[in-house]
C-alpha cells in the first residue's frame, strides 16, 4: 500500500537523522550566493576532524533574513549564524557542544523572528528543498493523504471556502469560490495552473517558495486538482529563476517516483501530472489570460474576460489558475482545518501573507505575518527600521500596479481592503521602503517606464497612454512641466485606467495618482517657476 | 538559409532541440519550450533554425517570430564572449543600479540589449532576478554580486573584465 510507503520512508528517514548529534543547515538560496563554497569548507572539517558520524551537513531553503546571510543555523539549539565565510567552517565545527562562535551569531529574540507568524514559510529554511523524505519527516503530504482517503472533494471546497483563503496572486480572489466554479464547470479534461511568473520586479515570494518547499506548492496543486477534477498541471515559471526551476523538476521527478503524481495517486482514483512551462520575460503574461496564451506557445495577449478561465480557460476547457503562495497554503488548510486558519489574521483578510522586503530597511528579506499587522510594525519592529540616518517617507506596494503609503498613515493594517482604500494594492507581497532622500516623480516615471515597455500593445489606451504619461512625467522629473501638463496627467491617468482591456493597462496609474494624492506638492514643485505659484497651490 | 536548414539535422544541437519538439509530440504548443531549447543550446535564436522549427512544428514562419519577438527572454542575435546583467527592478532600482546602469553604458559604449563590436561583452538588462533583498543586484557571466554600492560595484565589473579572457 502507498501509505504504508510513505510512513516507511518517513520512518526511515527519521531514524537516519535522529543518528547525529548536530545538523548544521546552510541556506542554499539565490539570497545567499556564496554557500556552495561553505558547504565545501563545513564538510571539509567535519571530514578532518572525523565528525561524519556525528554531525550532518544539509544545504536548505531560504531561512528569510537574506540582508544577513549567507545564513548557517545548528540543530540542535537553532543557533543562527549570519554573514558565514568558509573561513569560519573550522570555527563553526569547534564549537559545537560548546560556547557558540559570538561573533556570528544572531540573537534569535530579534523582533525579525519573534514578530513573524510563520506558515506557508514553516519549512523553508529547515528542509532541505530537494530533498522529499525531508518533507515527508516535516509532515508533508499528510494534507493530500487525508483529503484524498477521508474526504470527498466537495469536503475539500467547503473547507477552503470557509477558511475564507484568497488568492495570494494580487487581486485577493476568494479561492474556495474559484474552485467552486471550477469544479461545476462542464468539460474536459479540466486543467489547473499554478502562476509562477512573479512579475512584480523587487518581490520574489514565489521564487523563495520554490526554492525552499517545492513539495509543499505540488502537494497544494494536487489536493486542488483532487478537489475540482482537473487531470492535467502547469506551472508557468520565469525562465530567470533557473534554480527554482531546477528544484521544482527534481520534485516533480521524485514525487512521480512515489506516486504522489501521475496515475492512480497513493493508490486512488485521482490521475494528475504536472509539467513545467518557463515564461520568456513579459509582465503581461502574469495575467492569467495571457498566461494561457502563453502556454499555447503563442504571444502573451490578454483577452477580455468574460469568459474567465474557471469556465474556458487553457485549450478552452475549464482552468483552475491560482498563485504559487495560494496552493502553498493549502496543505495546512486542510490539516489545521479552516476553524484554525480563519482564527489568523482580519475577518476579511484571513491567514497570513509573505513578504519580501527591501528597499531602504535595515533587514531586508522575506517575512511573514498574519495579515492586519501594521505596518509600521512591519517596518519598525520586524524591517529594523532604516539605516544610516534616514527617514521613512513611503512604503510602496503591489509594484507597478500598486501605490505607496506615506509615512503618516504608516499604522494602517496590512489588509486587502485598507490598502484598496488608501489607493494601493495587496499586490503579489513586494514591500518597498522608500526613504526621503528618493524623489516620488523619479519612481513613479521609472514605474509609468516599466508599464510602458511591458504593455502589450494590443489595445490603444494602454499602449499609447502609458507612453504619453511617461512623457509627461519627464516633463516633471526635468522640472518642465506646466499646470496644464498636470491636469492633462491626471486625465491620461483616469482614461488608462478606465478603458484598457487588462489589468496591466487598468492599474499602471495607481502608482501616479497614489503619488498624486499623497505627495501631490512634490509634483508641484516641478512646474516651471515662472508660473504663478498661487495658482499652482491647489 | 535553405541549404543551412538542410545541414541542421545532422548537427548534435539540433538533435537536443528535435527531442523538445518530440516530447510535445510536434504539437504547435510546444513553440516557446522548442524556442527555449533552441537558445540554450546556440546561445540565441539562428534564424534558420528557427525556419526549421517552423516547418517542423507546421506552424508559419511569421507567427515563429512573431512569438520570438513577443518576449524580452529571447535574442535573435549572438551573444558576446561575456555577459553582464544589471538588474532594473524596483529593489535595485531604488538601490541605486540607475546610476550603475548609466555608467556602464558610458564606459562601454553600450545599449541593453547591445554586444561591443569586438564581440567581448554584452549588456543585458533584466526585471528582477529574485535577490532583491541583495540589491543593488548584478550578475557577471551569472556570478550574482549584491549589497554593494556604486563605488564597489563599477570597480567589480572592471576587474572582472580585465581578468576575464
Ligand atoms: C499585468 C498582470 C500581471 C500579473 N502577474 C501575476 C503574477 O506574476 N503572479 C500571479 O500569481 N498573478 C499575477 N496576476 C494575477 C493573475 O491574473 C491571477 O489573478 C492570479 O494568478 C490568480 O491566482 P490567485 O487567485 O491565487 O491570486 C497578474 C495580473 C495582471 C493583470
Ligand atoms: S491593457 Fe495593455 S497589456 Fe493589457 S491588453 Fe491592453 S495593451 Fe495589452
Ligand atoms: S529588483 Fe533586482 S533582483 Fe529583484
Amino acid at each position: 500500500m502507498p501509505r504504508e510507503k510513505i510512513d516507511r520512508i518517513t520512518a526511515e528517514h527519521r531514524w537516519f537523522l535522529d543518528q547525529f548529534n548536530y545538523h548544521i543547515l546552510v541556506c542554499a538560496g539565490l539570497g545567499c550566493p556564496g554557500n556552495d563554497d561553505i558547504l565545501r569548507a563545513l564538510g571539509q572539517t567535519v571530514r578532518n576532524r572525523q565528525l561524519t558520524d556525528e554531525v550532518l551537513i544539509r544545504k536548505v531553503g531560504c531561512m528569510g533574513l537574506c540582508s544577513a546571510g549567507p545564513l548557517v543555523l545548528i540543530r540542535p539549539g537553532d543557533l543562527m549564524y549570519q554573514k558565514v565565510q568558509p573561513e569560519d567552517a573550522e570555527e563553526i565545527i569547534a564549537s559545537l557542544g560548546k560556547k557558540p562562535v559570538e561573533r556570528l551569531l544572531l540573537s534569535p529574540d530579534l523582533a525579525f523572528f519573534t514578530r513573524q507568524h510563520k506558515n506557508v514559510l514553516r519549512l523553508s529554511g529547515r528542509i532541505d528543498p530537494e530533498s522529499l523524505p525531508d518533507y515527508l519527516v516535516a509532515g508533508g503530504y499528510q494534507a493530500l493523504l487525508q483529503a484524498l482517503f477521508a474526504m470527498q472533494p466537495t469536503d475539500i471546497l467547503r473547507c477552503i471556502q470557509e477558511s475564507g483563503l484568497r488568492g495570494r496572486g494580487g487581486a485577493g480572489y476568494p479561492t474556495g469560490l474559484k474552485w467552486s466554479t471550477v469544479a461545476r464547470a462542464q468539460g474536459s479534461p479540466k486543467y489547473l495552473i499554478c502562476n509562477a511568473d512573479e512579475g512584480d520586479p523587487g518581490a520574489f515570494m514565489d521564487r523563495s517558495l520554490l526554492e525552499s518547499t517545492p513539495y509543499a506548492i505540488l502537494e497544494g496543486m494536487t489536493v486542488a486538482a483532487y478537489a475540482v477534477g482537473a487531470s492535467e498541471g502547469f506551472i508557468y515559471v520565469r525562465a530567470e529563476y533557473p534554480l527554482a526551476v531546477q528544484r521544482l523538476k527534481r520534485a516533480i521527478r521524485d514525487a512521480e517516483q512515489n506516486n504522489l503524481l501521475g496515475h492512480s495517486i497513493c493508490g486512488s482514483n485521482l490521475n494528475f501530472r504536472v509539467q513545467i512551462r518557463l515564461g520568456a520575460g513579459a509582465f503581461v503574461c502574469g495575467e492569467e489570460t495571457a498566461l494561457i496564451r502563453s502556454i499555447e506557445g503563442r504571444r502573451g495577449l490578454p483577452r477580455p474576460r468574460p469568459p474567465y478561465p474557471a469556465e474556458k480557460g487553457l485549450r478552452g476547457r475549464p482552468t483552475l489558475i491560482n498563485n504559487v503562495e495560494t496552493y502553498a497554503n493549502i496543505p495546512s488548510v486542510i490539516t489545521n482545518g479552516p476553524e484554525w486558519w480563519a482564527r489568523l489574521g482580519t475577518d476579511k483578510s484571513r491567514g497570513t501573507k509573505v513578504f519580501a522586503l527591501t528597499g531602504t530597511i535595515r533587514n531586508t528579506g522575506l517575512i511573514e505575518v498574519p495579515m492586519g499587522m501594521p505596518l509600521r510594525e512591519i517596518v519598525y519592529d520586524i524591517g529594523g527600521g532604516l539605516p544610516g540616518g534616514h527617514a521613512l517617507k513611503a512604503v510602496q506596494t503591489g509594484g507597478p500596479s500598486g501605490g505607496c503609503i506615506p509615512a503618516a498613515l504608516l499604522d494602517t493594517p496590512v489588509t486587502y481592503e485598507s490598502l484598496n482604500e488608501l489607493g494601493s494594492i495587496m499586490g503579489s507581497g513586494g514591500m518597498i521602503v522608500i526613504d526621503d532622500s528618493a524623489s516620488m516623480v523619479d519612481i513613479v516615471t521609472y514605474f509609468m517606464a516599466f508599464c510602458r515597455d511591458e504593455s502589450c500593445g494590443k489595445c490603444t489606451p494602454c499602449r499609447v497612454g502609458t507612453a504619453q504619461i511617461h512623457n509627461l512625467l519627464t516633463k516633471f522629473q526635468n522640472r518642465k512641466a506646466t499646470m496644464a501638463d498636470l491636469e492633462m496627467l491626471e486625465w491620461l491617468c483616469d482614461l488608462v485606467r478606465n478603458t484598457s482591456l487588462c489589468g496591466l493597462g487598468q492599474s499602471a496609474p495607481n502608482p501616479v495618482l497614489s503619488a498624486l494624492r499623497f505627495f501631490r506638492q512634490e509634483f508641484l514643485d516641478c512646474i516651471l517657476t515662472d508660473q504663478n505659484h498661487e495658482e499652482v497651490r491647489p | 538559409m535553405p541549404a543551412d536548414t538542410q545541414q541542421k539535422p545532422v548537427d548534435r544541437r539540433w538533435q537536443r532541440i528535435i527531442q523538445t519538439m518530440l516530447r510535445h509530440n510536434n504539437q504547435s504548443d510546444a513553440l516557446i519550450e522548442t524556442l527555449h531549447t533552441v537558445q540554450e543550446t546556440y546561445g540565441y535564436l539562428d534564424p534558420a533554425v528557427l525556419a526549421a522549427v517552423a516547418d517542423r512544428l507546421g506552424i508559419p514562419p511569421a507567427r515563429v517570430f512573431g512569438v520570438a519577438t513577443f518576449y524580452n527572454h529571447f535574442s535573435l542575435k549572438p551573444k558576446g564572449d561575456h555577459t553582464l546583467v544589471i538588474c532594473t527592478g524596483t529593489a535595485c532600482h531604488v538601490r541605486g543600479n540607475d546610476q550603475i546602469l548609466a555608467w556602464v553604458k558610458e564606459q562601454y559604449h553600450l545599449t541593453p540589449g547591445q554586444t561591443s563590436a569586438d564581440n567581448r561583452l554584452s549588456l543585458v538588462e533584466a526585471r528582477c532576478v529574485g535577490a532583491c533583498a541583495l540589491a543593488p543586484v548584478i550578475l557577471c557571466d551569472g556570478v550574482l554580486t549584491g549589497k554593494k554600492g556604486y563605488k564597489e560595484t563599477t570597480a567589480i565589473i572592471e576587474e572582472w573584465l580585465g581578468h576575464a579572457s
